[in-house]
């Protein structure tokens, strides 16, 4: 299976550590990545409140290239919000003829088409879909029977479009992590927005949303999500809200699951793990011993 | 270029007109404002917002905190009995208030310096688009507000010495999409 990678600006920057562990949980189960050239950035959520023709324009520009430089294969994004992005130039270019030709016209400045031939993945329909449960289960080695986590998809990728997962009730990011032996914390706040894009511009009112999705992952070891976006707000005001909990991103989970040393998976540079919880991180080591601790580091 | 905030220019009419018509569906059920996760902190609930500009108030639309309080999360849009785009109409308001409103724009001021800032580097450089983002707001407090999350990036390394290595890449692209005056 090959995919057109499509990292996204964070995972080059403050999400390193979702990058690399998505090229090697991808590699382990025979995924194999090729990056877009000159990829740039998607838009993110800003730029659709500016010009709605530039955010098409800059994430059908990524897929344009995908499409002339690595024709036939899917694009990869693990980012959420650059899924949406990505995504949505596939559900909409396609179905509204005057959009796609003045998205098109501004690609030729570029001397770039989109056509509409390429389709867009997320990383967790990747997981679900095209390497399956089976495959999933079969490369664990390590026993986390004694971890229970939250599982955290967040908004973007479930909605507004319906592609894998229901929009509301998610339950692939859960099935997964039960695939890699985990307990999974029973809660309502999978797909609750973490208030990303407030927090910059709307701290109060972002960090209402952190906090209710804190306040509901107690009692949970840690938080695993599929966003850097989420990752991030979820990990950085914890020390304001006075609410502690490691928040780790899947396929970092998944290496432990499947044996690489927390090192490796590089879960030091995490912001809110403890160094309880990466000891944590051998067989046999209960849970409780870094549950609740203050910060460890 | 700005309209009077009175009247609508011939300009800016077919703009609001299409956001109008995303909402013209509505039954005013109240879903969308009961699904929104920020509802408590606005002035006006999605809701009555789509009341207002069903009923020509665009002034109080597209002056109100409602629209930058949305956190493009689509709740309210997979909600919506009536199956209305909800969350990309507010864009389209925030779009339009940049538009209309110029004393409502440094409300926009993150969004702006997204956009200038990718035109430069080609993909996003988190420091140095913060740095951009509090230049343009004006408003000495906001570095401050951010200085123990900065300072926790920084000691994991997050924070980074802008990589020029990109640069210009979108420049083409982001001048053919946008005229010059709409970027500011
Ligand atoms: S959910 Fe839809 S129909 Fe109901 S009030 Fe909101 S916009 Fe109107
Ligand atoms: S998309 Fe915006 S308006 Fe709709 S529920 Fe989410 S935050 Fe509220």
């Amino acid at each position: 299976m090959k995919y057109a990678y499509f990292p996204g600006c964070s995972l080059m920057e403050s999400a390193k550590e979702y990058d690399f562990s998505t090229k090697v949980v991808m590699e382990l189960l025979d995924g194999k990545l090729r990056d877009i050239p000159d990829w740039g950035c998607c838009g993110a959520t800003a730029v659709e409140s500016v010009s709605r023709e530039l955010a098409l324009s800059l994430a059908a520009r990524n897929l344009a290239i995908a499409e002339k430089a690595l024709p036939g294969i899917d694009v990869l994004a693990p980012c959420s919000a650059c899924y949406l992005n990505l995504r949505r130039v596939q559900e909409e270019l396609p179905k509204d003829r005057e959009l796609m030709q003045s998205v098109n016209k501004i690609l030729s400045v570029e001397d770039l088409v989109y056509s509409g031939s390429v389709s867009v993945r997320h990383l967790l329909d990747v997981l679900e879909n095209d390497i399956g449960y089976e495959r999933l289960g079969a490369h664990v080695q390590r026993d986390l029977s004694n971890l229970t986590v939250a599982p955290y998809t967040g908004c973007q990728v479930l909605r507004p479009y319906r592609v894998f997962d229901d929009p509301e009730r998610p339950q692939v990011l859960a099935k997964i992590l039960k695939t890699m032996g985990v307990n999974v914390h029973p809660w309502g706040h999978s797909s609750r927005c973490c208030g990303a894009s407030l927090l910059a511009n709307h701290r109060a009112v972002g960090l209402e949303a952190v906090r209710s999705i804190l306040e509901a992952a107690q009692g949970a070891d840690c938080i695993v999500t599929v966003c850097p976006m989420c990752q991030m707000n979820l990990e950085l005001y914890q020390g304001t809200l006075g609410l502690r909990i490691p928040v780790l991103y899947l396929p970092q989970l998944m290496g432990i699951a499947y044996g690489f040393s927390s090192d490796f998976m590089r879960l030091d540079e995490n912001l809110s793990i403890p160094s309880t919880f990466l000891e944590s991180m051998t067989p046999g080591i209960h849970a409780e011993n870094f549950n609740n601790r203050p910060e460890g580091r | 270029m700005h309209a009077s905030t009175e009247t609508l220019s011939i300009r800016e009419a077919p703009a609001l007109a299409k956001v109008r018509e995303m909402v013209m569906g509505c039954m005013q059920c109240g879903t969308c404002s009961a699904s929104c996760p920020n509802a408590f902190a606005m002035d006006y609930t999605p809701r009555q917002l789509w009341r207002l500009l069903l009923l020509g108030q665009e002034q109080e639309v597209l002056g109100s905190k409602t629209i930058y309080l949305c956190s493009s999360c689509y709740t309210c849009t997979v909600r919506c009995p009536r199956g209305l785009p909800l969350t990309e109409a507010m864009h389209a308001l925030k779009r339009l208030a940049w538009e209309r409103l110029p004393q409502t724009r440094s409300r926009a001021a993150f969004y702006q310096a997204f956009v200038e800032h990718i035109r430069i580097y080609g993909r996003v450089q988190e420091s140095a688009l913060m740095a951009r983002y509090f230049a343009k707001s004006r408003d000495p407090r906001l570095p401050l507000s951010f200085t123990a999350a900065g300072l926790r990036l920084l000691r994991k390394g997050k924070l980074h010495v802008p990589d020029a290595s990109h640069k210009g890449m979108l420049k083409r692209v982001v001048d053919a999409a946008m005229p010059k005056e709409g970027r500011t």
